[in-house]
């Protein structure tokens, strides 16, 4: 136990690109993505759950589809866009999916929140026009234990409007 | 700032209210969605170490040595730290101080915890926990209701209570129960079981504690910042004043953040001795132990009516597991017999209820503390009365309802009651009455009642539940107040009363909440009191001031319309120096001549109505939710979009436990702590919810309102079993509606045998002889004794 607690781990100098700000980090291999997030780059808007790929809390997008960052280790993803909550909104601008949830009470805690904004995003990204239906399928891996989703969804659906 | 609106006179009317009422925003959105917002481990103050508990891996042990001479070896190690070092007992009750911080002399669940390390690293910390050699002497584990009634095979779990591992026992009759039976056309009984389930908040529990100048703060994920302040001041022998307890900003609840934890008095004590900021974040397998959550309940029911179905006596006995600790339980086991009066006019009840200890994690307070499971068996009870009968059980329901402004038996006085018109609205939307029958195909109906809040303390004072201080200076206001913001909308509700009050925006109020330094007191987010009780403080500490700045601007030859929030706010500083007001609320002494009296009283109910519409699979049983209407006397919406927020997470819960959520163990271990194997309703599963808001104003609350976030859970586990009866002519007469229920159900009707499945039998519990009780006078407002 000690001699392996003591032995030098492996740290390799990795470049992130994230909200479009390139940061070169020296970060042991093993450390998650979520990990790097929140810890060496204090980008703590991305939470997480569960930390093992099963409440989508943790969600990021890497080239703008949606990522399970506890899941993910940054030597995977070099040179790919990253983008999180934080990048979401354009300086004080809110995203039209944040301005959204504002407005129709979408976010209650607020701990799924940035997840959800981010799947939603590369939802609206791909499909302009989704279905009530679609956007709960493009959304069944983020759970919310607050709202019963019925706010999600109507703010999903009038941020797509207002973005057509 | 010249569209700023200018202070109403009249603005306390509620006719002429501005912003109460309108579907406005809540005041911390912005923030939650742009990531911004500060939870407790998003925080990592300078030189923080990180800690892991070492937890118990069984279920039922005595300790004989704890050996943490290795663990203290390994590099990155700052201390580690057991249960010689933290030796007080607490608890959230004052009646049960069970709990130990980490235990050293026996484990009574798995994941009891029982060491502590604060390490450089978190890793280190883990590691350090597996090097800690612990030695036990395994006793016999207690698993069900069943076991814990029997003698203990080694050793009972818990040194209180009995007989065997008998928690607490309640008896109570109201009223004449002897001929409220013998003039009964009809009696019937039935045993019913609900499954255990646990909370999941979103957020695992964590706290981080600083300890500087002789000073312990701690931030923390939890409800109720004044009850870990306590916890703490006791068991880290500090005088209160020395502890700061800081609300993070809050990733879910509940009810399952409502006690203090161990991990919250392990912080605060692990940087009391390092000098250096320490963190504990649980992980997600940690809070399925941690849990707190909904008792299994084993109950039976016995009811007596009319020919044309008026209930003349209801005799109603619950069996709850309630795990290793007492938590809330002495609460949660007479809140299963108390609302039972708040729905249906009962003339002589009689409640014997039992909770046991077995060796699971303690269960406590979840959305709706301990009246979802009485509520199931009373809503299906009366169903199946009513087919007895031949009667349509909603009208056998109605001609039971409560009307507003009575006194139940058991002494609870109901003031606004908006029952029937949460009916009407429901059945009408849903078009309950007009459906067609096709296979498969079924409706179920349901009712229910829930708190504005707890009329009585956890410890008992005649000190204010909640208090609200309000400070101007040059235009600015800023609110104080203990209440926690959950999610559920506690900041908005404070901010939109204020503001409601100046002639301002909810917008345009700053907050300070939560914070045992800074804020006066607010009991917490639990029990639906933060709208009414923290509610009316901002509403009395607003008024006051209001009053000082109209008095500076009619000192000064104005008039209210003319001047700016601005200009009333100088004049008034200018009159008065600095500008301060406070408010305060406490409850009505409501409480019957009875022990035991202190839990059920509130000082207004909320009422719900709801109807389930579904298809259940007559090969698979496996039940598709098409629909949810629900109708919720909300007394008066502050902010209809939150209080729908409220209505529509709670019929999600309520169908999560319904359908699928169930905290199982085997062996003492839970068979599924992860989010993947608890399974909880996705996007895909949550059918549409229709909400109906219904405003009966109540005479007590503030501009009307009472609470919305936990009533509307009750109505819907028994309407999806009535749906399921209604679908399929079987009952299920045990939450979860599992498929496999579904199907043995069927199989059974297929035989010819009874189309149900559920528990065949209610134990044999030595219940002590009743305490007998005389009905209140029917005079609604008489004056109630104090226990």
């Amino acid at each position: 136990m000690r001699n392996e607690l003591t032995r030098d781990v492996e740290r390799v100098v990795l470049t992130l690109e994230v909200n479009g700000e390139r940061r070169a980090l020296l970060l042991p291999v093993h450390k998650t993505l979520l990990e790097v997030l929140r810890e060496d780059m204090l980008l703590t808007g991305t939470k997480h759950g569960c930390e093992l790929g099963e409440c989508g809390t943790c969600t990021v997008l890497i080239d703008g589809k949606p990522e399970l960052s506890c899941l993910l280790l940054p030597i995977q993803i070099q040179g790919r866009a990253i983008t999180t909550i934080e990048g979401l909104a354009s300086g004080s601008q809110l995203h039209p999916l944040q301005q959204a949830f504002v407005e129709l009470g979408a976010a209650q805690c607020g701990y799924c929140t940035p997840g959800i904004l981010l799947s939603a995003r590369s939802l609206l990204e791909e499909n302009p026009h989704p279905t009530r239906d679609e956007i709960r399928e493009a959304l069944a891996g983020n759970l919310c234990r607050c709202t019963g989703y019925t706010k999600i969804l109507e703010a999903v659906e009038l941020a797509a409007g207002r973005m057509r | 700032m010249s569209d700023r609106p200018h202070l109403s006179p009249a603005s306390g009317e509620v006719n002429s209210l501005r912003v109460v009422g309108k579907r406005l925003p809540k005041v911390d959105a912005a923030t939650k969605v742009t990531g911004r917002a500060v939870y407790a481990d998003d925080m990592l103050p300078a030189r923080t170490l990180h800690c892991r508990i070492l937890r118990s891996p069984h279920p039922h042990a005595r300790i004989l040595s704890i050996d943490t001479s290795a663990a203290k070896r390994i590099p990155g190690v700052i201390a580690v730290i057991t249960g010689a070092d933290l030796p007080v007992k607490f608890g959230i009750l004052p009646v049960t101080q069970d709990e130990r911080a980490l235990e050293h002399e026996k484990v009574r669940y798995v994941g009891d915890p029982i060491a502590a390390v604060a390490a450089t690293e978190e890793e280190i910390a883990a590691a350090a926990c597996d090097a800690i050699a612990v030695e036990y002497e395994v006793l016999e584990p207690v698993m069900s209701i069943e076991a814990a009634l029997a003698q203990p095979k080694d050793e009972r779990i818990q040194d209180y209570g009995g007989p065997n591992n008998i928690h607490k026992f309640v008896s109570l009759e109201f009223g004449d129960m002897d001929g409220g039976f013998a003039r009964a056309a009809h009696v019937r009984e039935d045993v019913f079981f609900f499954q255990g389930n646990t909370h999941l908040p979103m957020e695992q529990h964590s706290a981080v504690a600083t300890y500087v100048d002789g000073r312990v703060t701690l931030w923390s994920s939890t409800q109720v910042v004044h009850y870990v302040h306590r916890a703490l001041a006791k068991v880290l022998e500090l005088p209160m004043n020395r502890i700061r307890v800081i609300g993070a900003a809050h990733g879910g609840g509940f009810g399952g953040k409502t006690d203090p934890f161990a991990h919250e008095i392990v912080v605060a004590k692990l940087a009391m001795l390092t000098g250096r900021p320490v963190k504990c974040t649980l992980t997600r397998e940690e809070v399925f132990y941690a849990h707190r959550g909904r008792h299994p309940v084993l109950m039976w029911v016995k009811t007596g009516v009319t020919a044309d179905g008026r209930i003349t006596a209801m005799h109603f006995r619950s069996a709850l597991d309630g795990g290793a600790y007492g938590s809330y339980g002495v609460a949660s086991t007479f809140y299963t017999g108390a609302l039972q009066t708040v729905t249906y006019d009962i003339p002589a009840y009689k409640f014997e209820g039992c909770r046991v200890f077995t060796n699971k994690p303690p269960c406590g307070p979840k959305r709706g503390h301990g009246t979802p499971q009485p509520r199931f068996a009373i809503e299906l009870h009366l169903v199946k009365i009513a087919l007895d009968l031949g009667l349509d059980p909603v009208d056998l329901k109605r001609r039971n309802f409560v009307e507003p402004n009575t006194r139940t038996v058991n002494w609870l006085r109901v003031t606004s009651c908006g029952l029937e018109e949460c009916t009407d609205l429901v059945l009408r939307a849903s078009g309950y009455r007009e459906r067609q029958r096709r296979p498969g195909h079924g409706m179920g109906f349901a009712i229910s009642s829930y708190l504005s809040g707890a009329g009585t303390a956890i410890y008992w004072n005649d000190m204010p539940h909640s208090e609200v201080q309000i400070k101007v200076d040059r235009g600015g206001v800023t609110a104080y107040c203990g209440a926690m913001e959950i999610g559920q909308g506690s900041d908005s509700v404070l901010a939109t009363i204020v503001a409601e009050e100046l002639g301002l925006q909810p917008s345009e109020i700053r907050l300070v909440t939560a914070d045992t330094d800074t804020t006066p007191i607010d009991l917490g987010s639990y029990s639906s009191r933060v709208t009414f009780m923290a509610g009316n403080a901002a509403l009395e500490a607003a008024r006051k001031m209001r009053a000082m700045l109209v008095e500076a601007v009619e000192a000064a030859g104005r008039t209210y319309d003319e001047v700016t929030f601005e200009e009333a706010s100088v004049l008034a500083e200018a009159r008065f120096g600095t500008l301060t007001s406070a408010g305060s609320y406490t409850p009505p002494k409501l409480a019957g001549p009875y022990k035991g009296s202190g839990v059920g009283p509130s000082p207004a109910y909320s009422y719900s109505a709801c109807v389930v519409d579904l298809d259940a699979d007559v090969r698979t049983g496996l039940v598709t939710v098409n629909k949810v209407w629900i109708a919720h006397d909300v007394g008066r919406a502050i902010n209809p979009l939150l209080v729908e927020g409220q209505v529509e997470g709670s019929v999600y819960m309520g169908l999560g436990e319904a359908l699928m959520e169930e905290q199982v163990f085997r062996k003492g271990l839970h068979k599924w702590p992860s989010m993947l194997e608890y399974k909880s309703p996705t996007f895909l599963d949550t059918p549409e919810i229709q909400t109906f808001i219904v405003e009966t104003v109540d005479r007590e609350g503030p501009y009307g309102a009472k609470e919305a976030g936990q009533g509307p859970l009750l109505p819907v586990p028994p309407a999806v079993c009535a749906a399921v009866h209604d679908a399929l002519g079987v009952w299920i007469d045990e939450i979860p509606v599992t498929p496999e229920k579904v199907v043995e159900a069927l199989r059974r009707k297929g035989k010819g045998e009874p189309a149900r499945y559920g528990p065949p039998r209610f134990p044999d519990i030595p219940f002590p002889p009743a305490i007998k009780v005389e009905p209140p006078p029917k005079d609604l407002d008489a004056s109630t004794a104090q226990i």
